[in-house]
């Protein structure tokens, strides 16, 4: 199957303020992401689990959803989705620190399990690929009231491998369901590789069993990416049933902060995709456009970072959750 | 009062809610034009249509997980398991989804749906479709697990169960379905998910059971009636959570105790009832706590002399329970 990419000069008709503001977005998600790995290995938070190398076709998805009305079912490396969307670099931090003022969880959950209910990311936990079926019976809801909503929902390509995976995407093309199944392939689950992962080198090829589209997007490539989920998103809302789209993507850092990819990975390989880095790419080609001035990009950083220091000054002043409420919201609260 | 049996009961239960609340729907496999493999939902896909009678693909874990999720969407989902045996690939989404979502969110995200199944065995159903695994659920926090055994509180508690807030798992005992008749009111009522009833009063022995296996003590009650002994029967009707105080009062009064199931012993809602005896009622007692359930075997077999062999009976009741009224 053809992997969509874009020349640098395709634009896909974006305007020049639509293309920096994309830019913009990855760059915040990369920069709080860095910062939370700072604060694990400072000995601050116990525990991250990134995104970065996966920014760009996160981006891309949410900049064409639209918040607080679509239906977002995400996976732990969802970070930059759910910053477009409408969290906060603060609302992480606080789930990082285990603040009581968490939105995610209230510091009940580990990191990274997302979830607002304002914004109507649903709350995931842990078990991988079981929100792919909670995806399709959101999409069910949204089709039998008649709504217009689309349903997100992602996953790494490790999770392809659960009976979930298959089951969601079968019920959901059966019903002609508005979901996009995004599977963000990094090529490693933990330390397994994508060769002993799937007989084929593609993940999208499911799509012919189910008699959906099946698309490929450079990940690394964030013109590319915003094409695609145009098109899937497009084609949800209309009507048309579900796509399941394939982003190549990188996985710059180890699986979390309790992994060392070192140990499963040649030092070439983690080389080379330095290079690949859809941040790197994606500022070069917007400085080829003239989209991004010289300078444009670290004035950006300098102001993200700021934004960011504050966020990180008051989540750590936020108060931890008192012992006491360990037992709420266990079941609905009873009237007399 | 009408005189209906235990299916014909839920099947009003769920039939009634759905007219009176669009946003209630049934999923699973053989529900829509065959009314499913026992004919609950008989009729239910003609009259509300294909949507809302939901016939899925035969893959119980997209059941609980397609309700799930329509339960975070505004829908009243009831998800159809053929059998509590088969209900094992929707395990991960019931007790690592359902059961957790309130509590991980914090409170932000509820699942308001019910998952329905037959258990229980004595149809020649063999090791996998006579199952009681009712324990398993029992174990977890954040799920109500009730087991009607009249038709009159499979009505009430259906209808009770899809207006749960929480994820609910009502579990259907299969020989009840035609067997067991009862007064059902007209229209609409519901019954507590939280509370034990007694069904028969008495001051002897305290008799505590669940599902089919409150008949059985029943029938054997009765044959110790005639002798002058007087049992108290209470059907349990949740065993998450258990009614404490109900179970407390009973065994308080009687001193003596009985606890019927049909699934086997260990680590089951008979443990949990004595181990609330044992903590609370210590210096009522006047015998030890006694329980009958299915042998420690895999599941029930087939051939009849095996299957009877694992089946709790009035005559095993009537030995258990003349064992402790002699002690």
């Amino acid at each position: 199957m053809a992997i969509t990419r874009t020349d640098s000069k395709a634009r896909a008709g974006l305007d020049a303020e639509t293309l920096r503001l994309m830019y913009r977005h990855m760059l915040r998600s990369r920069l709080l992401d860095e910062r939370l790995w700072v604060l694990n290995r400072q000995g601050r938070a116990p525990f991250w689990i990134s995104g970065e190398g996966h920014e760009a076709v996160q981006v891309a998805f949410a900049m064409n959803l639209r918040p607080g009305h679509d239906w977002i079912a995400p996976y732990y490396r969802d970070l930059a989705l759910t910053l477009v969307l409408g969290m906060t670099p603060k609302d992480h931090l606080l789930s990082v620190l285990q603040r009581a003022g968490d939105p995610n969880s209230g510091g009940r959950q580990m990191p990274a399990h997302y979830g607002c209910r304002r914004l109507n990311i649903i709350s995931t936990g842990s078990p991988v690929g079981t929100q792919l079926l909670h995806a399709a019976g959101l999409a069910l809801a949204s089709r039998m009231r008649g709504e217009d909503a689309v349903t997100f929902t992602s996953i790494g390509e490790g999770g392809t491998s659960e009976g979930d995976f298959h089951e969601a995407i079968n019920f959901a093309a059966i019903h002609k369901l508005a979901v996009i199944f995004v599977v963000e392939n990094n090529g490693f689950a933990i330390s397994v590789p994508w060769q002993k992962q799937m007989p084929t080198q593609d993940v999208a090829d499911h799509a012919k069993g189910y008699g959906i589209p099946g698309v490929i997007v450079d990940g690394c490539d964030a013109i590319a990416c915003y094409r695609v989920a145009r098109e899937a998103v497009k084609r949800a809302r209309r009507g048309d049933g579900p796509t399941l789209v394939e982003a190549k993507v990188l996985r710059l850092t180890s699986h979390s902060s309790d992994d060392d990819q070192r140990r499963y990975r040649s030092a070439e390989d983690l080389e080379a995709q330095k290079e690949r880095d859809s941040l790197l790419r994606f500022k070069a080609t917007l400085e080829e456009l003239g989209v991004l001035h010289p300078g444009d990009a670290e004035e950006m950083r300098t102001v993200l970072l700021l934004e960011l220091d504050r966020a990180t000054d008051e989540a750590e002043a936020a108060p931890l959750p008192s012992p006491d409420t360990a037992m709420l919201n266990v079941y609905a609260e009873r009237g007399a | 009062m009408a005189v209906k049996t235990y299916i014909e009961a839920i099947h009003d239960g769920i039939r009634e809610e759905m007219q009176r609340d669009e946003r209630v729907m049934i999923l699973g496999e053989d529900v829509g034009k065959k009314g499913g493999v026992f004919g609950v939902t008989e009729g239910l896909q003609q009259e509300f249509g294909e949507w809302r009678v939901l016939d899925s693909p035969l893959a119980e874990s997209m059941i609980v997980g397609v309700a799930i999720g329509a339960a975070m969407n505004g829908m009243l989902p009831i998800a159809e398991i053929q059998f509590q045996d088969f209900i094992m690939p929707a395990v991960d989404q019931i007790i690592s989804e359902a059961a957790k979502m309130r509590y991980r969110s914090n409170g932000d995200w509820n699942v308001p749906m019910v998952v329905r199944s037959p258990f229980g065995g004595g149809v020649h159903g063999a090791l996998y479709h006579s199952q009681s695994i009712e324990a398993i659920f029992a174990h977890v926090p954040g799920l109500r697990v009730v087991v009607p055994s009249t038709p009159y509180d499979a009505k009430g508690m259906i209808v009770a169960a899809i207006r749960d807030p929480d994820p609910v798992l009502y579990f259907e005992h299969k020989r009840a379905y035609r067997a067991i008749k009862g007064e059902v009111p007209e229209g609409e009522y519901t019954v507590p998910l939280d509370r034990a009833a007694t069904v028969r009063e008495g001051s002897d022995i305290a008799v505590f059971s669940y599902g089919m296996m409150v008949h059985t003590a029943l029938e054997a009650v009765d044959r110790l009636a005639a002798d002058g002994f007087s049992c108290e029967v209470t059907d349990l009707r949740s065993l998450r959570p258990i009614d404490r105080e109900a179970v407390v009062a009973s065994a308080r009064k009687c001193g003596k105790v009985l606890i019927v199931q049909e699934a086997n012993l260990a680590v089951s809602v008979a443990s949990e009832v004595a181990a609330i005896i044992a903590e609370d009622c210590f210096d009522s007692l006047d015998a030890p706590v006694m329980r009958i359930g299915g042998p420690e075997i895999p599941a029930m077999p087939f051939s009849p002399p095996l299957e009877k062999f694992y089946l709790v009976t009035p005559d095993k009741v009537e030995a258990k329970l003349r064992e402790l009224a002699a002690y």
